[in-house]
């Protein structure tokens, strides 16, 4: 298929009917409406299930639904919304159904502004609701990666039966570039747990509610299996030059990519410097992480707020310097502002063997 | 001389709906969530929709509901229960969902979720109980508590002047043109229990023939949380509840009136 001129919002909403989305609930908010308007035409004119709902907190609950019922459902927001959405993503991510939800950051806390943003990493990573669990979370660096992550995403959510966020920022909703849309994709059976009428088998009942206590702490054991396997198995990342460098800077998303540029640059100035980014933020690449830690001598933490993954990284990374430099409440890092932060962290360094 | 048993000429003319679960509830004694439990089977089996069938259960008293039927179902987080059964009726077009709340639940936390599923016509049914309080957490003012009425979070008696007078949710959504059958009906005896089945029977027949919204309010007693026995309980909602909740029929579209008709 030839590539085309796509939005990113447009793209990941396209992305998702194609995946085989069969119902969208979601709440106008920038800087994601875009999908939710796509939805509007695209789902409709296929005869699948679109609403725009009355609050995000409706939008999750009707997520919940058809999900429950084994519909391939998917609901969009932005920050603020998405922090509307913790109740029904703890529910559902305690119900074993599974389901996708896009979280396009923008610049808080607050109603802060409808800017590009990286500050909702510890809310998706860590558990996007009350209880025990974290979400898979993906981070895309460009409207090709926003595409083959929602795809991903609804693929994980079957396989797991679990929840799947899409972690996109303002920049990757907005931006347009070439990108090349998948096939589309027959819709799938409805799974035998569903609820879809207990017609000719025994009754199914989705909850996640159990008043007893070794009962409910058994089924988290459950889902902290689950979680292990999750972690051994869909660990990625991307990387570009990441072996045997001084400083390895790490960055996901937009901050990734606009760090792409300032390592290519940082280069191309002599310097030894590699890119490591992730791609799911849960689990975190932290495997492959560690090992290109073993050779570097530093790492420079990039994002988009206050330093929120740099907690991850020191968390695997505890035996080397981390560095941090950091841009938030809507601010986009430019190039040579990372490249500035890179100089500065291999000045730093004492020269090998010194 | 001791007579012969005759069971081969017993006619069964009451058993258990095959709606219902064969188990036992863990309502209190004298409440009448069973009764509406009883009813709301008996209504399903009678359209033969059983298989059909998938019950949103809400967060409080009823939040075990699922137990207690032999359909499919699901338990929604505190007054989402019209929306995850948007969610549901959405790709389950075909199907009869139906939710069953309490006042707490749909009165309250749920109030945006339930207007905008009547003001969207949603192709669901609701099944609302109301008790006048919140039995699950203790017996707590609820948003249906009637003026002067004692609970745990109103131990001098409700007073309007702090918080208003109770909401009267039949009325208020027959305003809605997506709202096609809302009436209220009491289960506080049997000519009143009656009513009540022949209004879940037409709300679920509304559903599925696609005509918009439908909603049975039940009054219901909580003698547990209102502190009386199951007697004087059933006597309080005449005496007590009627007077601040009138029984009727608040919305019968006119397509309803010709499905009644036919």
């Amino acid at each position: 298929m030839a590539k085309d001129m796509l939005k990113g919002n447009v793209a990941i909403a396209e992305a998702a009917v194609r995946a085989g989305c069969e119902a969208y609930f979601g709440y106008p908010i920038t800087p994601q409406t875009e999908l939710l308007e796509h939805m509007s035409v695209r789902m409709v004119e296929l005869g699948r299930a679109f609403l725009q709902a009355e609050s995000e907190v409706a939008a999750i609950n009707m997520v919940y639904g058809a999900a429950s019922a084994g519909a391939r459902v998917m609901t969009s927001s932005s920050s603020p919304g998405f922090s509307l959405m913790q109740e029904g993503l703890s529910y559902i991510a305690a119900s074993d159904v599974p389901a996708v939800i896009v979280d396009v950051m923008r610049g808080g806390p607050g109603l802060g502004n409808i800017l590009p943003s990286q500050a909702d990493y510890f809310q998706v990573t860590r558990s996007a609701g009350h209880g025990d669990y974290h979400p898979i979370v993906l981070a895309p660096a460009s409207v090709q990666e926003a595409i083959d992550f929602t795809v991903l995403a609804f693929d994980l959510a079957d396989a797991y039966r679990h929840l799947v966020i899409v972690a996109a920022d303002g920049l990757i909703g907005q931006m347009m570039e070439p990108a090349e849309l998948p096939e589309m994709r027959p819709l799938r059976a409805r799974p035998p747990w569903a609820i879809t009428g207990a017609n000719g088998r025994a009754k199914n009942v989705i909850s996640s509610f159990n008043l007893q206590a070794s009962e409910q702490e058994a089924y988290n054991l459950k889902l902290q299996d689950r979680l292990a396997v999750i972690r051994e198995r869909e660990q990625r990342s991307f990387e570009h030059h990441a072996e045997d460098v001084d400083l390895l800077v790490v960055g996901y998303g937009s901050s990734g990519r606009i760090a792409y540029t300032a390592v290519e640059e940082a280069r191309a100035r002599g310097l030894n410097v590699g890119l490591f980014r992730p791609q799911t933020l849960y689990p975190f690449p932290e495997r492959r992480l560690r090992q290109l830690a073993k050779t570097a001598r530093a790492l420079l933490v990039v994002e988009m707020n206050a330093g929120q993954m740099l907690e991850d990284v020191k968390l695997f990374v505890p035996d080397r310097p981390v560095a941090f430099y950091g841009r938030m409440g809507g601010v986009v890092p430019m190039p040579d502002e990372i490249l500035t932060a890179i100089e500065a962290q291999m000045t730093s360094l004492a020269p090998v063997g010194a | 001389m001791l007579l012969e048993p005759t069971t081969h000429d017993l006619e069964l003319i009451y058993e258990r709906p095959e709606a219902l679960a064969d188990t036992q509830t863990h309502y209190c004694p004298g409440c009448t969530h069973g009764v509406a439990h009883r009813l709301l089977a008996e209504a399903i089996d009678e359209l033969g929709l059983r298989e059909k069938t998938i019950l949103v259960a809400p967060v409080g008293c009823s939040v075990f509901a699922n137990q207690y039927f032999d359909i499919d179902g699901c338990v929604a987080a505190h007054g989402r229960a019209p929306a995850m059964a948007t969610g549901v009726k959405r790709v389950q077009p075909d199907n009869l969902v139906v939710t069953y709340q309490g006042d707490g639940d749909l009165a309250s936390i749920g109030m945006a979720e339930i207007v905008h599923a009547a003001a969207r016509g949603e192709h669901i049914t609701t099944i609302f109980v109301n008790n006048a309080i919140y039995g699950m957490t203790g017996g707590q003012m609820a948003p249906t508590s009637i003026i002067g009425q004692k609970t745990t979070s109103s131990p001098l008696g409700r007073d309007p002047r702090l918080t208003g007078a109770p909401i009267r949710v039949s009325e208020m959504l027959s305003t809605l043109d997506g709202a096609a059958y809302v009436v209220r009906r009491s289960l506080h005896d049997v000519k009143n229990i009656r009513k009540a089945k022949k209004a879940i029977l037409t709300a679920l027949k509304v559903q599925m023939a696609g005509i918009g919204f439908s909603m049975v309010e039940l009054l219901s007693s909580c003698p547990t949380n209102w502190g009386i026995t199951p007697v004087e309980a059933l006597e309080w909602i005449e005496s007590d509840m009627i007077p601040t909740f009138p029984l009727g029929d608040f919305k019968i579209s006119d397509a309803v009136k010709s499905l009644e008709t036919r």
